[in-house]
């Protein structure tokens, strides 16, 4: 069965129809690349499922469970993370504090069990703070050490793109929905972090959603590519098929491919 | 010397000396002498004026690979200015306001205030020492930066000296009551330091500040981890030594400094709790009083004999356990209906919730209950041991202050390093990332607004015990104002920066229905408090004590420079990292 299947999604803003009936599956264990001209949807298509805004008609069936309307913060305990176009980061907070955070929805301690310190509450504090470094790990030293303490705004723009990536990763969710994950990245950066992505499924098994622009990205790591248009899935298929679709070359130049080949 | 500055400067001056005289200010202010016979604290905040705008005014901006001109007689000449032309404003508007008389819409400014601002000696010989008075103060003020660094740090050290025992004289008289002979040689019998132990106060002081300087950076660099997790042991130790000072401290005192810590302690703790809503949670909440008022009309129904309609009688401690359970009800009841709310709208409905609390306490329909505007009388006190212990005990009542200030600090120290502190940070920061990473917002928010009121209710309870009555008129808007002040002023989510914000404004100014330190300020409070709350956003808005994020958020490109060395000072830069092995 697949682990997140979404029919007929749709969502308006006034007169612009940023989703006109979208449908998607993904399986467990699948790396699907979501891409497409600027203002296709894609962005809107990852607000949706996330929770941010609530869809105007169609299902997103997860695991099972209709999450249609759901609160964001319901979204991500059922175990969709994802990560901003433009970083959001809680940037006073440290590097640790921020993977911290996203630790929330696994654990439980409440006032009385902090106030009062109580075994169970710091026993879990250090689970929390295992748990936020073992995911900072992944990203090498980058992120360790002397990081740890530093506030997040210090970060270079590479490092807090990464950093995303651990919070995200921290929630502990199936399915990783990475919003152009190498946006603003050097071809060094843009390398290491293809690798990095193959390697959220290979050693931590993530089911993972990308929406990027880079296309030696798309073609590195995806199993799937989905091209939207104007709210609409216009192709579907490997890299290899999709990126032979007239259509989508239709889409991405804006003129038809015959005449294209007609005239050279 | 850019003598249009100075003219203008002296003109913003004299504006300033004119506008204190003329509220009254100079006139109240006097019946507080500082030092016997001459400088009492009105003439010291008239004079201080031109001295301040003159330091300030040659105060030069270092600019790195730009020559600066070097100080000198100029600036001298800068403050002579400002301060003459400060003078003579002000001597002109003694002459206009002794001339024409507008006392029926402007009180003060009438004879009282001609014959204060000329020192009782006329009005030739007194204008005459009044501008001249402004003149050397104001070329002092220039001359300030001609004395070496070191010599003019000390001086300003024994300067503050002696402003402290002046100010003080309270406390010390109050703690030497066993010692007479102590006091009788600093202070003059109707008041005021001893004209000789300034002298010797200012000496000693300026002597020792002159011969250990640097030591108190030392001290600082200690001090300032308390914020931090990792507590080493000076500061370990400093904590040890605040701990006992604070048990032994209300013995040594007399009733009424102990009075006055009553106040800021109950101030401290609606601060720390106001800290915890809008300092941890970034809720603006300006009706914040509403939970006090909560705390004490609970209390006061449920242990006051004379509680109209229904009486238990209740101990006070039996009271406490139902107040806070009304206090979590409160919260949730105010939280509510305002979680979709943020920022100026969240502020705004908050200040209509303190508001309408009041009133239906206040209103007929209740009246039955809560008394309207009679309040309710015969709060017995806390019982404690047998005894019941109320306001007219301030040496034992603080003690009760003390066990809830120390509850609401430790309560705050855990929640601030928790699991829900951190959710409560992430909130304030961006709030609908905070949802997107799995931070439930509702319950969050619903959190902080009952921790809160729990602690104001605490306050509540405290107070209804001390005063021993409640009416609806100390609960009025202002008192969520001033709360906000402490907290603004101590630093937005620093705990000792709320706490030395307690302290500072209420210790020394006054609460808003309760006197401080200085109670000739009385009048003047707001005043003063507006003008705090300005000078600390402009200089320093981050508080007295900032919070470690509320710093960084202040800070934030300084910080991002110096985050480039790393720790050990040399300069690495990210790029020299990417380079691969």
């Amino acid at each position: 069965m697949a682990l997140l299947e979404i029919t007929g999604l749709e969502k308006s803003f006034g007169g612009l129809h940023a989703l006109q009936g979208v449908d998607f599956t993904i399986d467990e264990g699948e790396i699907v690349s979501v891409i497409g001209p600027n203002g296709a949807g894609k962005t809107s298509f990852f607000n949706v499922i996330s929770g941010l805004f609530p869809p105007d008609a169609g299902s997103i069936i997860f695991d099972g469970d209709d999450l249609a309307g759901h609160e964001p913060n319901e979204i991500t305990t059922r175990g969709i993370a994802r990560t901003f176009q433009n970083v959001r980061l809680f940037p006073n907070m440290t590097v640790l504090e921020n993977v911290m955070v996203a630790q929330h929805c696994r654990t439980k301690a409440g006032l009385f069990g902090s106030v009062l310190r109580t075994p169970r509450q710091r026993a879990e504090e250090r689970m929390i703070e295992a748990k936020a470094k073992d995911v900072l790990s992944f990203f090498g030293t980058r992120l360790a050490g002397y990081r740890y303490d530093q506030p997040a705004f210090v970060l270079s723009y590479a490092n807090r793109r990464r950093l995303e990536i651990a919070r995200a990763m921290a929630t502990e969710p199936r399915l990783l929905l990475l919003d152009e994950p190498t946006a603003g990245m050097n071809p060094r950066e843009t390398v290491e972090l293809t690798e990095l992505i193959g390697k959220l499924r290979s050693e931590r098994g993530f089911t993972v959603v990308l929406i990027e622009h880079d296309m030696k990205v798309v073609r590195d790591v995806s199993d799937r590519v989905v091209v939207l248009d104007h709210g609409i899935k216009l192709a579907e298929g490997s890299y290899d098929q999709v990126s032979s679709n007239d259509q989508v070359i239709e889409a991405y130049l804006g003129r038809p491919a015959e005449r294209n080949g007609g005239e050279g | 010397m850019n003598l249009r500055k100075a003219v203008n400067r002296g003109l913003i001056t004299g504006l300033a000396m004119s506008f204190i005289g003329g509220i009254g200010m100079v006139t109240a202010f006097n019946g507080k002498v500082l030092i016997e016979p001459i400088v009492t604290l009105g003439y010291a905040v008239l004079f201080a004026l031109p001295f301040v705008v003159a330091v300030v005014s040659t105060k030069r901006v270092v600019l790195e690979g730009v020559e600066t001109e070097p100080y000198g007689w100029g600036d001298v000449a800068m403050g002579a200015v400002i301060g003459l032309v400060g003078g003579l404003l002000t001597a002109g508007y003694v002459i206009l306001i002794d001339t024409i008389d507008v006392t029926h819409t402007f009180p003060d400014m009438g004879p009282p205030t001609v014959l204060e601002m000329t020192f009782h000696k006329g009005l030739p010989v007194g204008l005459a020492l009044l501008a001249g008075g402004s003149l050397l103060a104001g070329t002092l003020g220039g001359a300030v930066r001609l004395i070496p660094e070191r010599a003019r740090s000390a001086l300003f050290v024994g300067l503050l000296w002696v402003v402290g025992f002046a100010f003080f004289e309270p406390v010390i008289e109050d703690m030497f009551e066993f010692a007479r002979v102590v006091t009788r040689f600093i202070y003059a019998p109707n008041g005021g330091l001893n004209g000789v132990a300034a002298v010797i106060i200012f000496i000693v002081v300026t002597g020792l500040a002159y011969r250990f300087q640097g030591g108190e950076s030392v001290l600082r660099t200690r001090l300032v981890g308390v914020d931090d997790r990792g507590r080493s042991f000076p500061t370990k130790l400093a904590l040890l030594l605040i701990g006992v000072g604070v048990v032994v401290l209300p013995m040594v005192l007399g009733g009424l400094v102990n009075e006055l810590l009553i106040n800021v302690s109950l101030f401290m703790l609606m601060g720390l709790g106001l800290n915890i809503v809008i300092g941890m949670a970034g809720l603006l909440d300006l009706g914040y009083v509403a939970f006090f008022a909560v705390g004490a009309y609970t209390t006061a129904v449920l242990t006051a004999a004379q509680s109209p309609t229904w009486n238990p009688e209740l101990g006070w401690w039996a009271a406490l356990g139902v107040t806070m359970v009304v206090a979590v009800i409160a919260g949730i009841l105010v939280g509510t209906p305002v979680i979709r709310m943020r920022g100026d709208y969240l502020a705004i409905v908050t200040l209509g919730f303190g508001e309408i609390v009041r009133i239906l306490l206040l209103s007929d329909w209740l009246k039955p209950y809560f008394g309207g505007a009679q309040g309710i009388r015969g709060i017995p006190g806390i019982n404690f041991f047998g005894l019941t212990i109320s306001g007219v005990d301030p040496q034992l009542f603080i003690y009760f202050c003390i066990f809830f200030v120390a509850i609401a600090v430790v309560v705050s120290y855990r929640l601030l390093y928790s699991r829900v502190g951190r959710a409560w940070a992430a909130m304030r920061e961006d709030e609908d990332v905070a949802e997107a990473t799995g931070v439930g917002t509702v319950t969050a928010k619903l959190l902080a607004f009952v921790t809160g009121a729990v602690l104001a209710s605490f306050a509540g309870a405290l107070v209804s015990a001390k005063v021993g009555t409640v009416f609806t008129n100390s609960f009025d808007v202002l008192v969520s104002l001033i709360i906000l002040v402490v907290v603004i002023v101590g630093g937005m989510g620093s705990i000792p920066g709320v706490m030395v914000g307690a302290l500072v404004l209420i210790g020394v100014l006054g609460g808003p229905r309760s006197p401080g330190l200085l109670a000739e300020l009385a009048e003047y409070k707001l005043l003063i408090y507006g003008m705090i709350l300005i000078v600390m956003m402009l200089k320093r808005p981050e508080g007295l004590i900032p919070s470690a994020r509320r710093s960084r958020e202040l800070h934030h490109e300084e910080l991002t420079q110096d985050a480039w060395l790393d720790k050990k000072g040399q300069f690495t830069t990210e790029q020299a990292e990417e380079v691969p092995a």
